[in-house]
């Protein structure tokens, strides 16, 4: 690793250029800032590399992977996760896994893949490891002061100055827990899913999960092997695809229809017959029915807990009414007793170090992003996957950067027609990226169809292309 | 730049072993990894005869893949163009720093289409068989039982060129194997690759007496790329076969190292 590349070149003696709240600022001049070294900000950071620019990235731990390497304090990542995507929607879309894994690769080889994208594109000397951000802040001529110091507050605190900004912290850290009468005077112990770690936590336990999430739903099948008692609370009905369908990975099926250009009714009628023809209806099991059609807000991809409802291994629950001291009381009345409470409920986007305002921030903590990556009047600023796909996340990012990458240089070359597709996005502030109807929840805010998404970033590519504008 | 790719997604291609031979240098000098794509029924061998020692002799990590179907790879006879060009995106992201690609005749077509899905440092097409009616044309005895399932004759005189010893030249003919009936028909369809991601620089290298490759061409190839081909007269197709195969590495490696 080399540390030749950055801080304001301290070594070549080059003083700050300007100052702010009395402290000096170290002008980076072209450099892109990326905050953080999980898959989006090792893609923002190969992308723009790729177009020319410098990239200084700062990352709070001491590798990279983000969420996905378990060794982070911040990974949501536990002892069985797998990618819920197969490969060709998992992967960067230039850079293939390898042929030699399995359809669906497990997270110990998602970080072995991140991490071997990171040497390839010799991303690693840019990275300053064990260093957080603390503001990022806007400067004059729409450009960014950054200010970091090294993880946990130990020693000062430095400003650079940056041509533009990607935010890429990632937004799997941060729990989101339920609130719920008498949770606090509750005796048993209650883990959010972010601490479920290993299965050895549950055995022999009564465990009650809460949440239908591909997490909550992973977390039941775990507690079915290895607890006592398993009981699997549901605020309401989901559709539970198997990873397989009709002789390969599900997603792969779904596609197939997308590439036939079966209109989205159709798709949803074939998918319902499958599912009944193979999965078939959830209800006897004590589930309850969905109350939407498939494909109107990411499926959970889990073929076991259908497996170990059927033996009886999972009791599905409804919604929790109220915790007593040694007890759950269910909506219905009827009255539990688990040991262990996990509580899948899902994560908070947060970005604890930019003034809420410049990203759209409601009262509710949900930013108002264009495409949910670009904030309204501010050209050099980005977030990158903040996405809930219903595919992998990588090669949406992926596309997400070298939209970004190119924006930014389009804004050299051709500032008008910079000006003029920056309008165009902030028109779509508020569009939906999903053929059908999402539901209205927190956990849907940044529900994306990995199709009609695409067809977005295709069509911002081709605006942006530079030929013909010279 | 195509983003959807929903037939790609919908069948991936399936995994088969493949060969890769490799030369490494004796100290990592920290250049690009050289990865050479053989042309139909070509396997690695063609380039572990003389060209990856050399090449690794000067610095320069090098590797040759067997296209599926090819040298000891795995048996394909279904393979498509897409699938070869598969093989050469997953062997060029395993290896450890971003690659340069070396393709040599229909392997410098699955080179092209291996730029659109893999993001090359550069890349070299060594006397480029782009496809399309007029290769067909200008090899009638060649093309034509390819039209019909058979393979695609590759005779000794017409790979290599006279200076060669005739024993040598006979001994490579009779290693040849054959490209899957289907990447043949594509081969003649001639349809364009996608554009390349990541804007490398591209050479093109050839010889003006290929009996394979026709000047006009190798021309045509090199200008969609923005440059004009390097030319090495008196040399047969072969590049990496015959008498003089020390004079294109070199100018390849020389190329990069500039470029560099």
């Amino acid at each position: 690793m080399t540390y030749s590349a950055g801080y304001g070149d301290p070594e070549s003696g080059a003083p700050a250029t300007a100052w702010r709240d009395g402290w000096p600022v170290y002008d980076r001049s072209g450099t892109v800032c990326v905050i953080g070294a999980g898959p989006s900000g090792l893609t923002a950071m190969k992308n723009l590399k790729e177009q020319g620019f410098g990239v200084d990235c700062y990352e709070r731990d001491t590798s990279v992977g983000g969420a996905w390497n378990w060794r982070h304090d911040r990974s949501p990542v536990y002892a069985s996760t797998h990618l819920i995507s197969s490969k060709p929607f998992s992967q960067f879309p230039d850079f293939p896994m390898p042929d030699s894994w399995p359809d669906y690769p497990k997270h110990t080889q998602v970080l072995e893949y991140l991490d071997h994208y990171a040497d390839h594109f010799d991303l690693k000397p840019h990275i300053w490891f064990g260093t957080e951000v603390v503001k990022v802040e806007p400067a004059e001529g729409e450009r960014w002061d950054v200010t970091t110091r090294s993880t946990g507050g130990y020693g000062g605190e430095r400003i650079h100055r940056y041509a533009a900004v990607v935010i890429a912290n990632g937004h799997n850290w941060s729990p989101k827990r339920p609130e719920y009468e008498g949770l606090a005077d509750f005796k048993g112990e209650v883990i959010h899913a972010a601490q479920f770690k290993d299965p050895a936590q549950l055995r022999n336990k009564k465990v009650l999960v809460i949440g239908a999430g591909n997490t909550g739903c992973d977390i039941a099948v775990e507690a079915a092997q290895q607890a006592a008692r398993c009981w699997h609370s549901t605020r309401r009905g989901y559709w539970y695809t198997p990873k397989y369908t009709l002789g390969r990975p599900a997603d792969q099926v779904n596609d197939l229809m997308l590439w036939l250009r079966l209109p989205l009714k159709a798709r949803q009628f074939l998918a319902h017959r499958t599912l009944k023809s193979t999965v078939g209806d959830l209800t006897r099991f004590g589930l309850p029915q969905p109350d939407h059609k498939i494909y109107e807000t990411h499926t959970i991809v889990n073929s076991q807990l259908v497996y170990y409802l059927g033996h009886g291994a999972i009791a599905p629950v409804p919604d929790v009414a109220r915790f007593h001291r040694h007890s759950v009381e269910l909506k219905g009345g009827e009255v539990i007793e688990p040991d262990l409470v996990v509580l899948a409920t899902g994560y908070h986007p947060t970005f604890e170090f930019i003034d809420g305002n410049l990203l759209g921030v409601d009262a509710q903590g949900r930013p108002r992003l264009a495409m949910h990556a670009f904030p309204k009047r501010q050209p050099t600023l980005a977030v990158a996957g903040l996405l809930q796909p219903d595919s992998g996340l990588f090669p949406l990012v992926h596309w997400q950067m070298v939209a970004f990458a190119r924006m930014l240089r389009v804004r050299e070359a051709a500032p008008a027609k910079a000006v003029a597709v920056q309008r165009k996005l902030e028109a779509d502030l508020d569009r939906r990226w999903t053929a059908a109807k999402v539901k209205d929840s927190t956990r849907h805010w940044f529900e994306i169809s990995h199709t009609t998404y695409l067809k977005a970033i295709q069509r911002l590519l081709d605006e942006l292309s530079l030929e013909g504008a010279k | 730049m195509k983003v959807m790719r929903a037939r790609e997604w919908a069948f991936p291609i399936a995994a088969v072993r493949r060969e890769v031979r490799r030369a490494t240098p004796e100290v990592d000098e920290g250049k690009p990894p050289v990865l050479f794509v053989p042309g139909f029924g070509h396997g690695a061998w063609v380039f572990a005869e003389h060209w990856l020692e050399h090449t690794a002799d000067r610095g320069f990590p090098a590797y040759a893949v067997s296209l599926r179907g090819h040298g000891d790879s795995a048996k394909a006879p279904k393979a498509t163009l897409r699938a070869y060009a598969h093989d050469v995106a997953q062997v060029a992201a395993s290896l450890p720093r971003r690659a340069v690609i070396v393709g040599h005749g229909a392997g410098a077509l699955v080179t092209a289409h291996a730029l659109a899905r893999y993001p090359a440092r550069a890349a070299v097409l060594l006397s480029p068989v782009f496809g399309g009616a007029g290769t067909a044309l200008r090899n009638p005895m060649l093309s034509l039982p390819a039209l019909f399932g058979g393979g695609l004759r590759l005779p000794a005189g017409q790979l290599f060129s006279r200076e060669l010893p005739a024993t040598a030249s006979r001994g490579y003919a009779a290693r040849l194997g054959r490209a899957s009936t289907r990447a043949q028909w594509q081969l003649l369809r001639g349809r364009a690759p996608q554009p390349p991601v990541g804007d490398p620089p591209v050479l093109v290298v050839g010889s003006p007496d290929d009996r394979i490759v026709s000047d006009t061409a190798l021309r045509r190839v090199a200008r969609g790329y923005g440059g004009a081909p390097l030319l090495f007269p008196g040399m047969g197709h072969d590049l990496m076969l015959d008498t003089r195969w020390r004079e294109p590495i070199d100018a390849i490696l020389d190329w990069l190292e500039k470029s560099d």
